[in-house]
């Protein structure tokens, strides 16, 4: 118990040493989701593995050592005292409680980071339907399928809505997700401080292609994305 | 009457009429056994279709989605509902509750027989899938809108969830009242067998909410069928209504699994380890008696991202958390029972010691789950399946063959096969953790759950086939347990009354297999009796050749 104890000491002060990664922030301010979800992901590894390392070599020790040596053997003999049931039951919860109280509170941190949009934020629309995704750019008149495009270094938020059923959008490597709701606009934001392409796609079950609604994330450079908005406004927005 | 019956069968064999009509609760045991090992075994097969069907991108086995969504949704519904409920709160409940209390049968016999008939029904009505022309293809979760314009048959769903709700509702009552009232004299409730604590509280959780999920499936056919538009988002609806009444009853049956299977456990690891629980009353009062109270309203967590107010998340964060204290609790009594025993390595304590390790990875897998940011990236993906697998499929799983075995000896009068018994836990168990670790593997990196392919993911094909592999090693498993069994029907050696040398009752006071009415006299317990009680130097007294049945 003892070792246990101290092993989440541990732990706490880790916790209130590191935090400087969990403030990671690109240039303008603004908090990086993936570098915040992989920092809380990483902290609460660090949790559950040594509490299930405890857990699993005391298991093991037990078994060991007290393995039935002769085919008359008992145990039994030993009975906690009322003291030791308190103690077995008390200083167990109130170390759970205490790790629970930290992870709550370390969660809330990054939570309030993912659903404070900042204030900057370039406004996508997205409408799920069974089963694809329309893009749309609230401020021109372009409607994209299966595709969006963004600048860079600009936050992005997206306002989810859904035409049918509930879909939910998904882009792994953004760390992103949420659910898009029949009669509902939910919303999420996500950094563009790498460009590139990346995939998002649909985990909210809806039927019979939905392993197949998926589509493309393009993050471009802001005067790229530029001359890309006013080729379309050429066009009259239609692709 | 049915004693009458029951003496005519045991001398004149196999009858089917009188297994069908029996009220005899080991009997109603036994068919619950045989109708949730069959919903596993079906299961289980469209498990290794979709496995099979996943080891590569693109069309493997079948070239239609829906065919997948199909097995995907018979796997869940009649994995949950037609075998692990069933399992533990029907076939565990109806043979161990009367032979660890002392009673001679259940409160209400007849109620019983209409529980397991209600319970057969629901498996016919399940298997149904398979022969009607638009098989339900909803998930277990049967979400609105989806379910209600599906060209599937959710009336199917419905059905089949009303049918066995109010064979486990029936049930409930049952049990609840013979715990109550028909203990042996001299059984306090502080004497009690853990097992029986934990099928009470599962109850008490199971008719608290299964009617919720009741009202929820029948909204759902209510809007599909008649027309009405509780989740018809343009006429006023919403889906996130059904997902909240959904989880509300959905996230306590968890518990309903959950808290039998450690009471199957904690018997296993007192009998043999030969020592007395760890911390009873702690684990009784912290543990079991924490959970049914935190239990009903941690449901939330299966809603973080579904359009919930975040203040509502955030509450539900620290109430899901909670749930770490009264399972730590729990599973320290186990690890803790072990403490100066005198452990014998038979195969129920395999699995009693395979499930300690399993729910250790499943139950501290659950904790990111609670926290609502971690829980965006990794909800819906491959982490999920990968943690409920490790909770419920495997831990619950190790828990209903462990106690299978356990109880083989009593159910059956002959012993199991040992060594292939061990066989099949090996090899179960090494199958279990490729398979479902490398689905959570997987899951960290973004595979989504529900896919019947993944053209998405290219890189994610070879883990795929890993999984599949693993899965295959499962069900290799699996034959070698059947096998262990059906050589122990056929050929096992005789067993004696108590061949693993317990204290609990059912095992000290009846013959193996107990004759109807279980025991000869109402066994009279003492001031120092207790289900535990070793190390008192009394194994000697223990009674052995009297409980031999009287050959007729």
């Amino acid at each position: 118990m003892r070792t246990f104890f101290k092993t989440h000491a541990i732990i706490f002060l880790l916790a209130l040493i590191l935090p400087v990664s969990s403030h990671a922030s690109t240039d303008k301010g603004v908090p990086d989701l993936v570098v915040e979800w992989d920092t809380l992901w990483h902290h609460m590894m660090i949790d559950i593995t040594v509490i299930g390392m405890i857990f699993a070599i005391v298991t093991l020790y037990l078994m060991f050592k007290y393995r039935r040596r002769t085919p008359d053997e008992e145990g039994g003999r030993f009975r906690l005292s009322t003291l030791g049931v308190m103690g077995w039951t008390l200083i167990p919860a109130f170390i759970f409680l205490a790790d629970d109280i930290f992870l709550a509170a370390k969660n809330f941190e990054v939570w309030q980071k993912y659903r404070n949009v900042p204030e900057n934020a370039y406004v996508v629309e997205v409408e799920a339907y069974m089963w694809g995704w329309d893009v749309k750019y609230p401020e021109e008149e372009i409607v994209l399928t299966n595709e969006m495009v963004v600048p860079q270094d600009r936050p992005v938020m997206v306002r989810l809505k859904s035409r049918d059923v509930v879909h939910s959008f998904f882009a792994p490597e953004l760390r992103v997700k949420w659910d898009a709701v029949p009669g509902m606009v939910t919303y999420l934001w996500f950094n563009t401080h790498k460009g590139g392409e990346y995939l998002f796609t649909c985990t909210e079950y809806c039927g019979l292609l939905h392993s197949g609604m998926y589509g493309k994330i393009r993050i471009v450079p802001p005067q790229e994305f530029t001359r890309w908005i006013e080729d379309h406004r050429e066009k009259g927005g239609k692709i | 009457m049915s004693t009458a019956v029951e003496s005519k069968t045991r001398e004149g064999g196999f009858s089917l009429k009188e297994w069908i009509f029996t009220t005899d609760h080991k009997r109603i045991g036994i068919l619950y056994l045989i109708g949730s090992y069959a919903a596993f075994a079906v299961a289980g097969i469209m498990a290794m279709l979709m496995r099979t069907e996943l080891s590569s991108i693109g069309p493997t086995i079948t070239e239609n989605p829906n065919t997948y969504n199909v097995w995907l949704y018979f796997h869940g519904a009649a994995m949950i509902l037609g075998y692990q409920i069933p399992a533990l709160t029907g076939f565990f409940a109806n043979y161990y509750v009367p032979l660890m209390i002392g009673a001679k049968d259940v409160a209400f016999p007849r109620l019983n027989a209409l529980s397991v008939w209600l319970f057969w029904m629901g498996i016919v009505l399940a298997l149904l899938t398979f022969v009607v022309p638009d098989p339900p293809d909803i998930m277990w979760t049967g979400y609105p809108p989806y379910s209600v314009i599906t060209q599937g048959n959710t009336a199917l769903y419905t059905f089949t969830v009303l049918l066995i709700g109010f064979s486990s509702i029936a049930g409930g009552v049952n049990f609840l009242t013979t715990i109550i009232y028909m203990r042996a004299p001299g059984m306090t409730w502080g004497k009690l067998n853990m097992f029986i604590w934990c099928i009470l509280t599962a109850f008490i959780i199971q008719i608290i909410f299964v009617p919720v999920l009741g009202t929820a499936v029948t909204m759902i056919s209510f809007d599909k069928y008649l027309g009405t538009t509780f989740f018809n988002a343009s006429m006023g609806g919403t889906a996130v209504l059904y997902e909240n009444l959904f989880w509300f009853y959905s996230h306590p049956a968890v518990y309903v699994i959950l808290l039998p299977a450690m009471g199957i456990i904690y018997e296993i690891v007192a009998t043999f380890a030969r020592n007395n629980i760890f911390n009873y009353r702690g684990i009784l009062y912290g543990g079991i008696w924490g959970v049914v109270a935190l239990g009903g309203i941690v449901w939330a967590h299966h809603l973080y991202v579904a359009g919930i107010p975040d203040w509502m998340s955030l509450i539900h964060v620290f109430l899901t958390l909670l749930i770490s204290v009264p399972v730590g609790l729990l599973m320290i009594g186990i690890v803790g029972t072990l403490y100066k025993g005198a452990i014998e390595y038979r195969t129920p304590m395999l699995y009693a010691v395979g499930f300690v390790f399993l729910f250790l990875i499943g139950g501290l897998t659950g904790i990111p789950n609670a926290m609502s940011s971690i829980y965006i990236h990794i909800t819906e993906t491959y982490w999920i399946p990968g943690h409920f697998h490790y909770v419920m499929a495997l831990s619950v799983t190790f828990a209903i063959i462990g106690g299978t075995y356990y109880i083989f000896p009593k159910m059956t009068g002959r012993m199991y096969h040992e060594g292939l018994g061990k066989l099949g836990f090996i090899l179960l168990f090494v199958g279990a953790n490729i398979t479902f670790f490398l689905t959570m593997v997987l899951g960290v990196r973004g595979m989504p759950r529900r896919y019947y392919d993944y053209p998405q993911f290219p890189e994610f094909e070879g883990i795929q086939q890993l999984i599949t592999y693993g899965s295959y090693v499962i069900l290799a498993g699996s034959v070698v347990i059947l096998a262990s069994w059906v050589y122990g029907l056929v050929r096992g050696e005789k067993a004696v009354a108590n061949p693993w040398g317990s204290r609990s009752l059912e095992w000290t006071h009846t013959p193996s297999p107990p004759p109807p009415g279980n025991f000869k006299e109402v066994p009279q317990l003492s001031e120092d009796w207790s289900p535990y009680g070793y190390g008192n130097g009394k194994r000697e007294e223990e009674k052995g050749e009297d409980l031999e049945p009287a050959r007729p």
